[in-house]
């Protein structure tokens, strides 16, 4: 019996074998293979069987060559690895690394969204003579092989809105919390409340949960990793991939496919060595802190050994954590940091923290993702320059702070107090005036029945007949800056014809006087990033800033030098975002604009920085900051994940922006999805879109090829945005100035200097 | 009695319908690569979003206007001496034979054969409530109407009168309107099938549906 077992095991370390290696020739796998049909002969034929001497012997020769396996895998054979049937997944960790633990938030099917399993986990030991069990929250997702109920570890939008309901339980619990990643990336449904809105939420909170964050990684895909992901430590499996999309997705947008092709397997292989997604790669980058070893080929549910060190490197990372912002460390800290061996078990330290360790805690993780990627992008201010820039931030904070918090505080404190006395002093006139006003209005009839004096031009404006002379007729263009394509002399349809009979325009009255908009139906055509620059943004006047922060190729993905230099050539742009300072209607805002122009306005390490700057720029000046999105076509996959990363780490300039009192308006023009849109834009209290924009997670294109179905064509219309709640409003093109200013007046933090 | 047998012999017949595709608007019309005897399709996906066959464009004021295939269906003929002239409004452009679905011969038979009632002003109709149920709880087919009976609720500009049913005794076959869908003057309401008829229709019905060969 124990021989057809150790035989049954052998064959599916064989599978499994020619699985990951996707029938790659190789030497030692046929002569696995050989051997395996030998024993397998043999052991039919012959009577008695196999012998255990022999099956020893193949069980070692299959450990060996394992190992030497392991060393030829390629990215893309760690990718199948992740994804085989026999990969470790969340469960199988439950079971084996914590205590004991009671799932909550449904079970099996009868959850809310299977995929993502939240559960209270325990670890229990010795420390001493004493018995410590110690509370966890384990939020992460579960692949479920072969259970389709669980979308294959892709979370809805449910899922990752029940992921942020635990975290707020453990906050207020104060116990860690362990987050597992096991997603290929999110599930693209724009049900309530949008999958990237939900996203967006989740990274907003992590951003300032207090409670200790440790996430581990074994299939970080995107969006979906990033929603539970933002983590104080980021441990990674080392056979794991993280990565800003499936190389398959990488290949498909790479070779330009149209919905229903195939794209080569060598090609799939080629972006996935590209986009450096492998745990080696992602360590050396920085966006991990440790990478644990896993048996060789991959962890298996069989490898206890393994789910042995993970326990322990999760005590371990735990205790660092805690430690690292423990106002008493004393001894133990330093013992933490040097104990590589099983002493992580030993060794005590209470989890939950004090408030002020929980400051500490929260501004450390945001402190170390804004550190990250310094080396993804190109910074050409010279070094006098960035030591200027440097001074004025420093004196521009101190002024605010005198001048807002100082004194300013106290003239508001004085403000209200004055207030509020006016207002008193009004009742109490009012009470003992009124009834005198009234009788003397008694006595003295002819008082009250004078009307109120017209000036003699009101009355003659409000009678008279328009005349010419005071331009009566449209003369010109009202607009500051009038689109080049209104020269054209012609006309053109609007796609709406069919449906409202609109009339065909002609070019010059519609990017001219209509602002592209269509007089008839309210359609928004297309309009370039300057109009809104100089019509609404006023960027003649205004003072651009980090100008010389510049995108560049950090991977050294094939041939996007060229395309990159294609795109700063044709826009005069050196990354798809623009950092400016300007006023609108007198108040003064800092502005941030995604141009889709620039490699689609996709964002990565500079934009992403430079959208940092302004956010930080706005707090230390007391301004409103702006992001006016043109378009974006969401991260850029080829600076991987330097791209990926720039979601927390704008997530977090944003929170930290909005915590210090501030105003974040976000505006989305014609195409919006994404990264970014699940993230930095879709985080704000205040978003808005211009009308016929389209707002979403996942492109139309993207969803078919993933979900297999297809959307309606308005799936991603800016009304279905408003009507989830992801949006707050529409605007016309033509009113997003006076709209603006109306925001500003009317919304916002605390600290506007200008209230 | 009609002679159903007839009728369908005569769309047997000619299984087309032709259409003619004229210009919408005045224009320069240029022709795009289609010959007659070629195939063509309408707008295909499951929201109807691929537009159909390219067939001709029409150019005013520099706008190029495409002109698509409203149907599936075969070239019959391309008005190819129109080719770089200006056209006026309704000039037919190309014209196509369109195979009819089995749907649209069902449809088809059904208008020749089923008395039409149709509808006396554009406004929104409704089944008075008995009717309506009675729709509801035992199908269409299960209404029988005669001469004068008031059967029909006219909803237009909040003003809300009955209507009463003129035509031959019969039973309600199929209704050809929606709730809350305005209708125009003179479109049909309801087919009404004279009760020994019953029987001859749906044997027709029955036949196309299992001997209409759909073209692919």
């Amino acid at each position: 019996m124990d021989r057809e077992r150790r035989i049954q095991g052998l064959r599916e370390r064989l599978h499994y074998i020619q699985d990951i290696f996707a029938n790659r020739d190789d030497e030692s796998i046929r002569l696995l293979a050989a051997k395996f049909g030998e024993l397998i002969e043999r052991h039919e034929t012959v009577s008695g069987g196999a012998k255990r001497e022999e099956l020893a012997r193949i069980e070692d020769l299959f450990d060996f060559s394992e190992r030497k396996l392991d060393t030829t895998l390629t990215p893309m054979d760690r990718v199948r690895i992740v994804r085989h049937p026999q990969r470790i997944c969340l469960k199988d960790i439950l079971e084996n690394v914590y205590d004991n633990y009671t799932e909550i938030g449904g079970r099996g099917e009868y959850n809310i969204d299977p995929s993502m399993l939240i559960a209270r986990a325990v670890f229990s030991r010795r420390v001493g003579d004493k018995v410590i069990n110690q509370m966890v929250m384990v939020i992460g997702q579960e692949k479920g092989h072969g259970e389709a109920f669980r979308n294959g570890g892709s979370v809805k939008p449910w899922g990752n809105a029940k992921a942020l309901h635990y975290m707020k339980v453990a906050e207020t619990e104060n116990i860690p919390v362990h987050a597992f990643v096991f997603t290929p990336g999110a599930y693209p449904v724009e049900d309530w409340p949008g999958a990237a809105q939900q996203i967006a939420r989740n990274l907003y909170e992590l951003a300032g949960l207090r409670v200790p964050v440790i996430s581990v990684f074994s299939e970080g895909g995107s969006g979906g990793a990033e929603a539970i992901g933002l983590a104080d430590r980021r441990i990674m499996l080392s056979h794991g991939y993280y990565s800003v999309i499936s190389p398959e997705g990488a290949a498909a947008i790479e070779a330009g496919l149209r919905s229903g092709d195939r794209t080569t397997p060598e090609l799939i292989e080629k972006c996935a060595r590209q986009l450096c997604i492998t745990a080696e790669d992602n360590l050396r980058n920085g966006y991990v802190d440790r990478v644990l070893q896993e048996p060789p080929l991959g962890a298996r549910p069989y490898h206890y050994d393994f789910f042995h060190e993970l326990r322990r490197e999760l005590i371990q990372t735990t205790n660092e954590v805690v430690s690292s912002v423990k106002s008493m460390k004393l001894y133990r800290a330093m013992a933490v940091r040097t104990s590589k061996t099983d002493d992580a078990e030993s060794i005590y330290m209470r989890w939950t923290l004090s408030s002020s360790a929980l400051d500490r805690l929260v501004d450390l993780r945001q402190r170390k993702f804004r550190a990250m990627s310094r080396h993804a992008r190109l910074d050409g201010t010279g070094i006098v320059s960035r030591a200027v820039a440097a001074t004025k931030g420093t004196v521009w904070a101190a002024h605010s702070f005198v001048r807002y918090d100082l004194l300013g505080r106290q003239k508001k404190r004085l403000n209200a107090v004055f207030e509020d006395l006016g207002a008193e002093a009004h009742l109490v006139r009012h009470k003992v005036f009124m009834p005198l006003k009234k009788t003397l209005d008694r006595v003295l009839p002819g008082n009250n029945g004078e009307p109120p004096k017209v000036g003699e031009a009101v009355v003659d404006r409000l009678t008279r007949l328009s005349c010419p002379e005071d331009g009566a007729c449209l003369v010109g263009s009202e607009w500051a800056w009038t689109s080049p394509r209104s020269q054209e002399d012609r006309t053109i349809s609007c796609p709406n014809v069919r449906t409202h009979h609109c009339p065909d325009l002609w070019v010059p009255d519609l990017f001219g006087d209509f602002a592209g908009v269509c007089p008839s139906c309210g359609h928004h055509f297309p309009m370039e990033y300057r109009w809104y620059l100089e019509n609404v943004f006023g960027y003649s006047e205004a003072k651009e800033f980090n100008r010389q922060l510049e995108s560049v190729n950090p991977l050294g993905y094939e041939k996007f030098d060229t395309k990159l230099d294609k795109a700063k050539e044709r826009t005069g742009l050196k990354s798809a975002c623009i950092t400016f300072e300007t006023s609108i209607e007198e108040v003064d805002t800092v502005v941030a604009v995604l141009c889709a122009p620039f490699r689609g306005g996709s964002v990565g390490a500079a934009e992403g920085e430079k959208f940092i700057r302004a956010a930080e720029r706005a707090t230390r000046k007391r301004q409103p900051f702006i992001a006016y999105v043109h378009g974006t076509a969401g991260i850029r996959i080829q600076e991987g994940v330097n791209g990926v990363i720039q979601m927390p780490r704008c997530t977090i300039a944003v929170r930290r922006y909005i915590d210090a009192g501030g105003l974040y308006l976000v505006l989305y023009d014609t195409n919006s999805y994404a990264g970014p849109v699940a993230s930095f834009l879709g985080c704000s209290p205040y978003q808005f879109a211009v009308q016929s924009s389209n707002i979403g997670f996942a492109g139309p294109g993207v969803i078919s090829e993933t979900t297999g179905t297809a959307v309606p064509p308005n799936y991603h219309q800016a009304y279905h945005a408003l009507s989830r709640g992801h949006i707050h409003g529409i605007w016309d093109r033509r009113e997003v100035k006076k709209n603006l200013h109306q925001s500003l007046l009317t919304m916002g933090g605390r600290n506007l200097y200008y209230r | 009695m009609l002679n159903i047998k007839e009728l369908l012999d005569k769309v047997k017949a000619s299984p087309y319908r032709e259409i003619v595709v004229r210009a919408p608007h005045t224009g320069v019309v240029s022709f795009a690569s289609v010959k007659p005897g070629e195939k063509v399709h309408g707008p295909r996906g499951e929201f109807m979003e691929k537009p159909g066959t390219l067939l001709a464009q029409l150019t005013r004021e520099k706008n190029e206007k495409p002109i698509l295939a409203p149907e599936k269906g075969v070239i019959e003929a391309v008005h190819t001496r129109y080719e770089g002239q200006f056209v006026e409004a309704g000039e037919p452009l190309v014209t196509i034979k369109h195979y009819m679905t089995r749907k649209e011969v069902i449809e088809l038979i059904l208008q020749e054969a089923l008395y039409l009632f149709r509808a006396p002003e554009r406004a929104k109709y409704y089944f008075v409530p008995e009717v309506d149920q009675k729709l509801k709880v035992s199908g269409k087919r299960s209404v029988k109407v005669h001469d004068g009976m008031e059967f029909l609720i006219v909803s237009r500009m909040k003003r809300e009168t009955p209507l009463a049913y003129s035509g031959p005794e019969g039973i309600i076959y199929s209704v050809y309107f929606g709730r809350g869908e305005n209708v125009d003057e003179g479109e049909p309401l309801i087919g009404v099938c004279p009760e020994d008829q019953l029987s001859v229709i749906q044997d027709v019905v029955a036949r196309i549906q299992s001997e209409w060969e759909e073209e692919a």
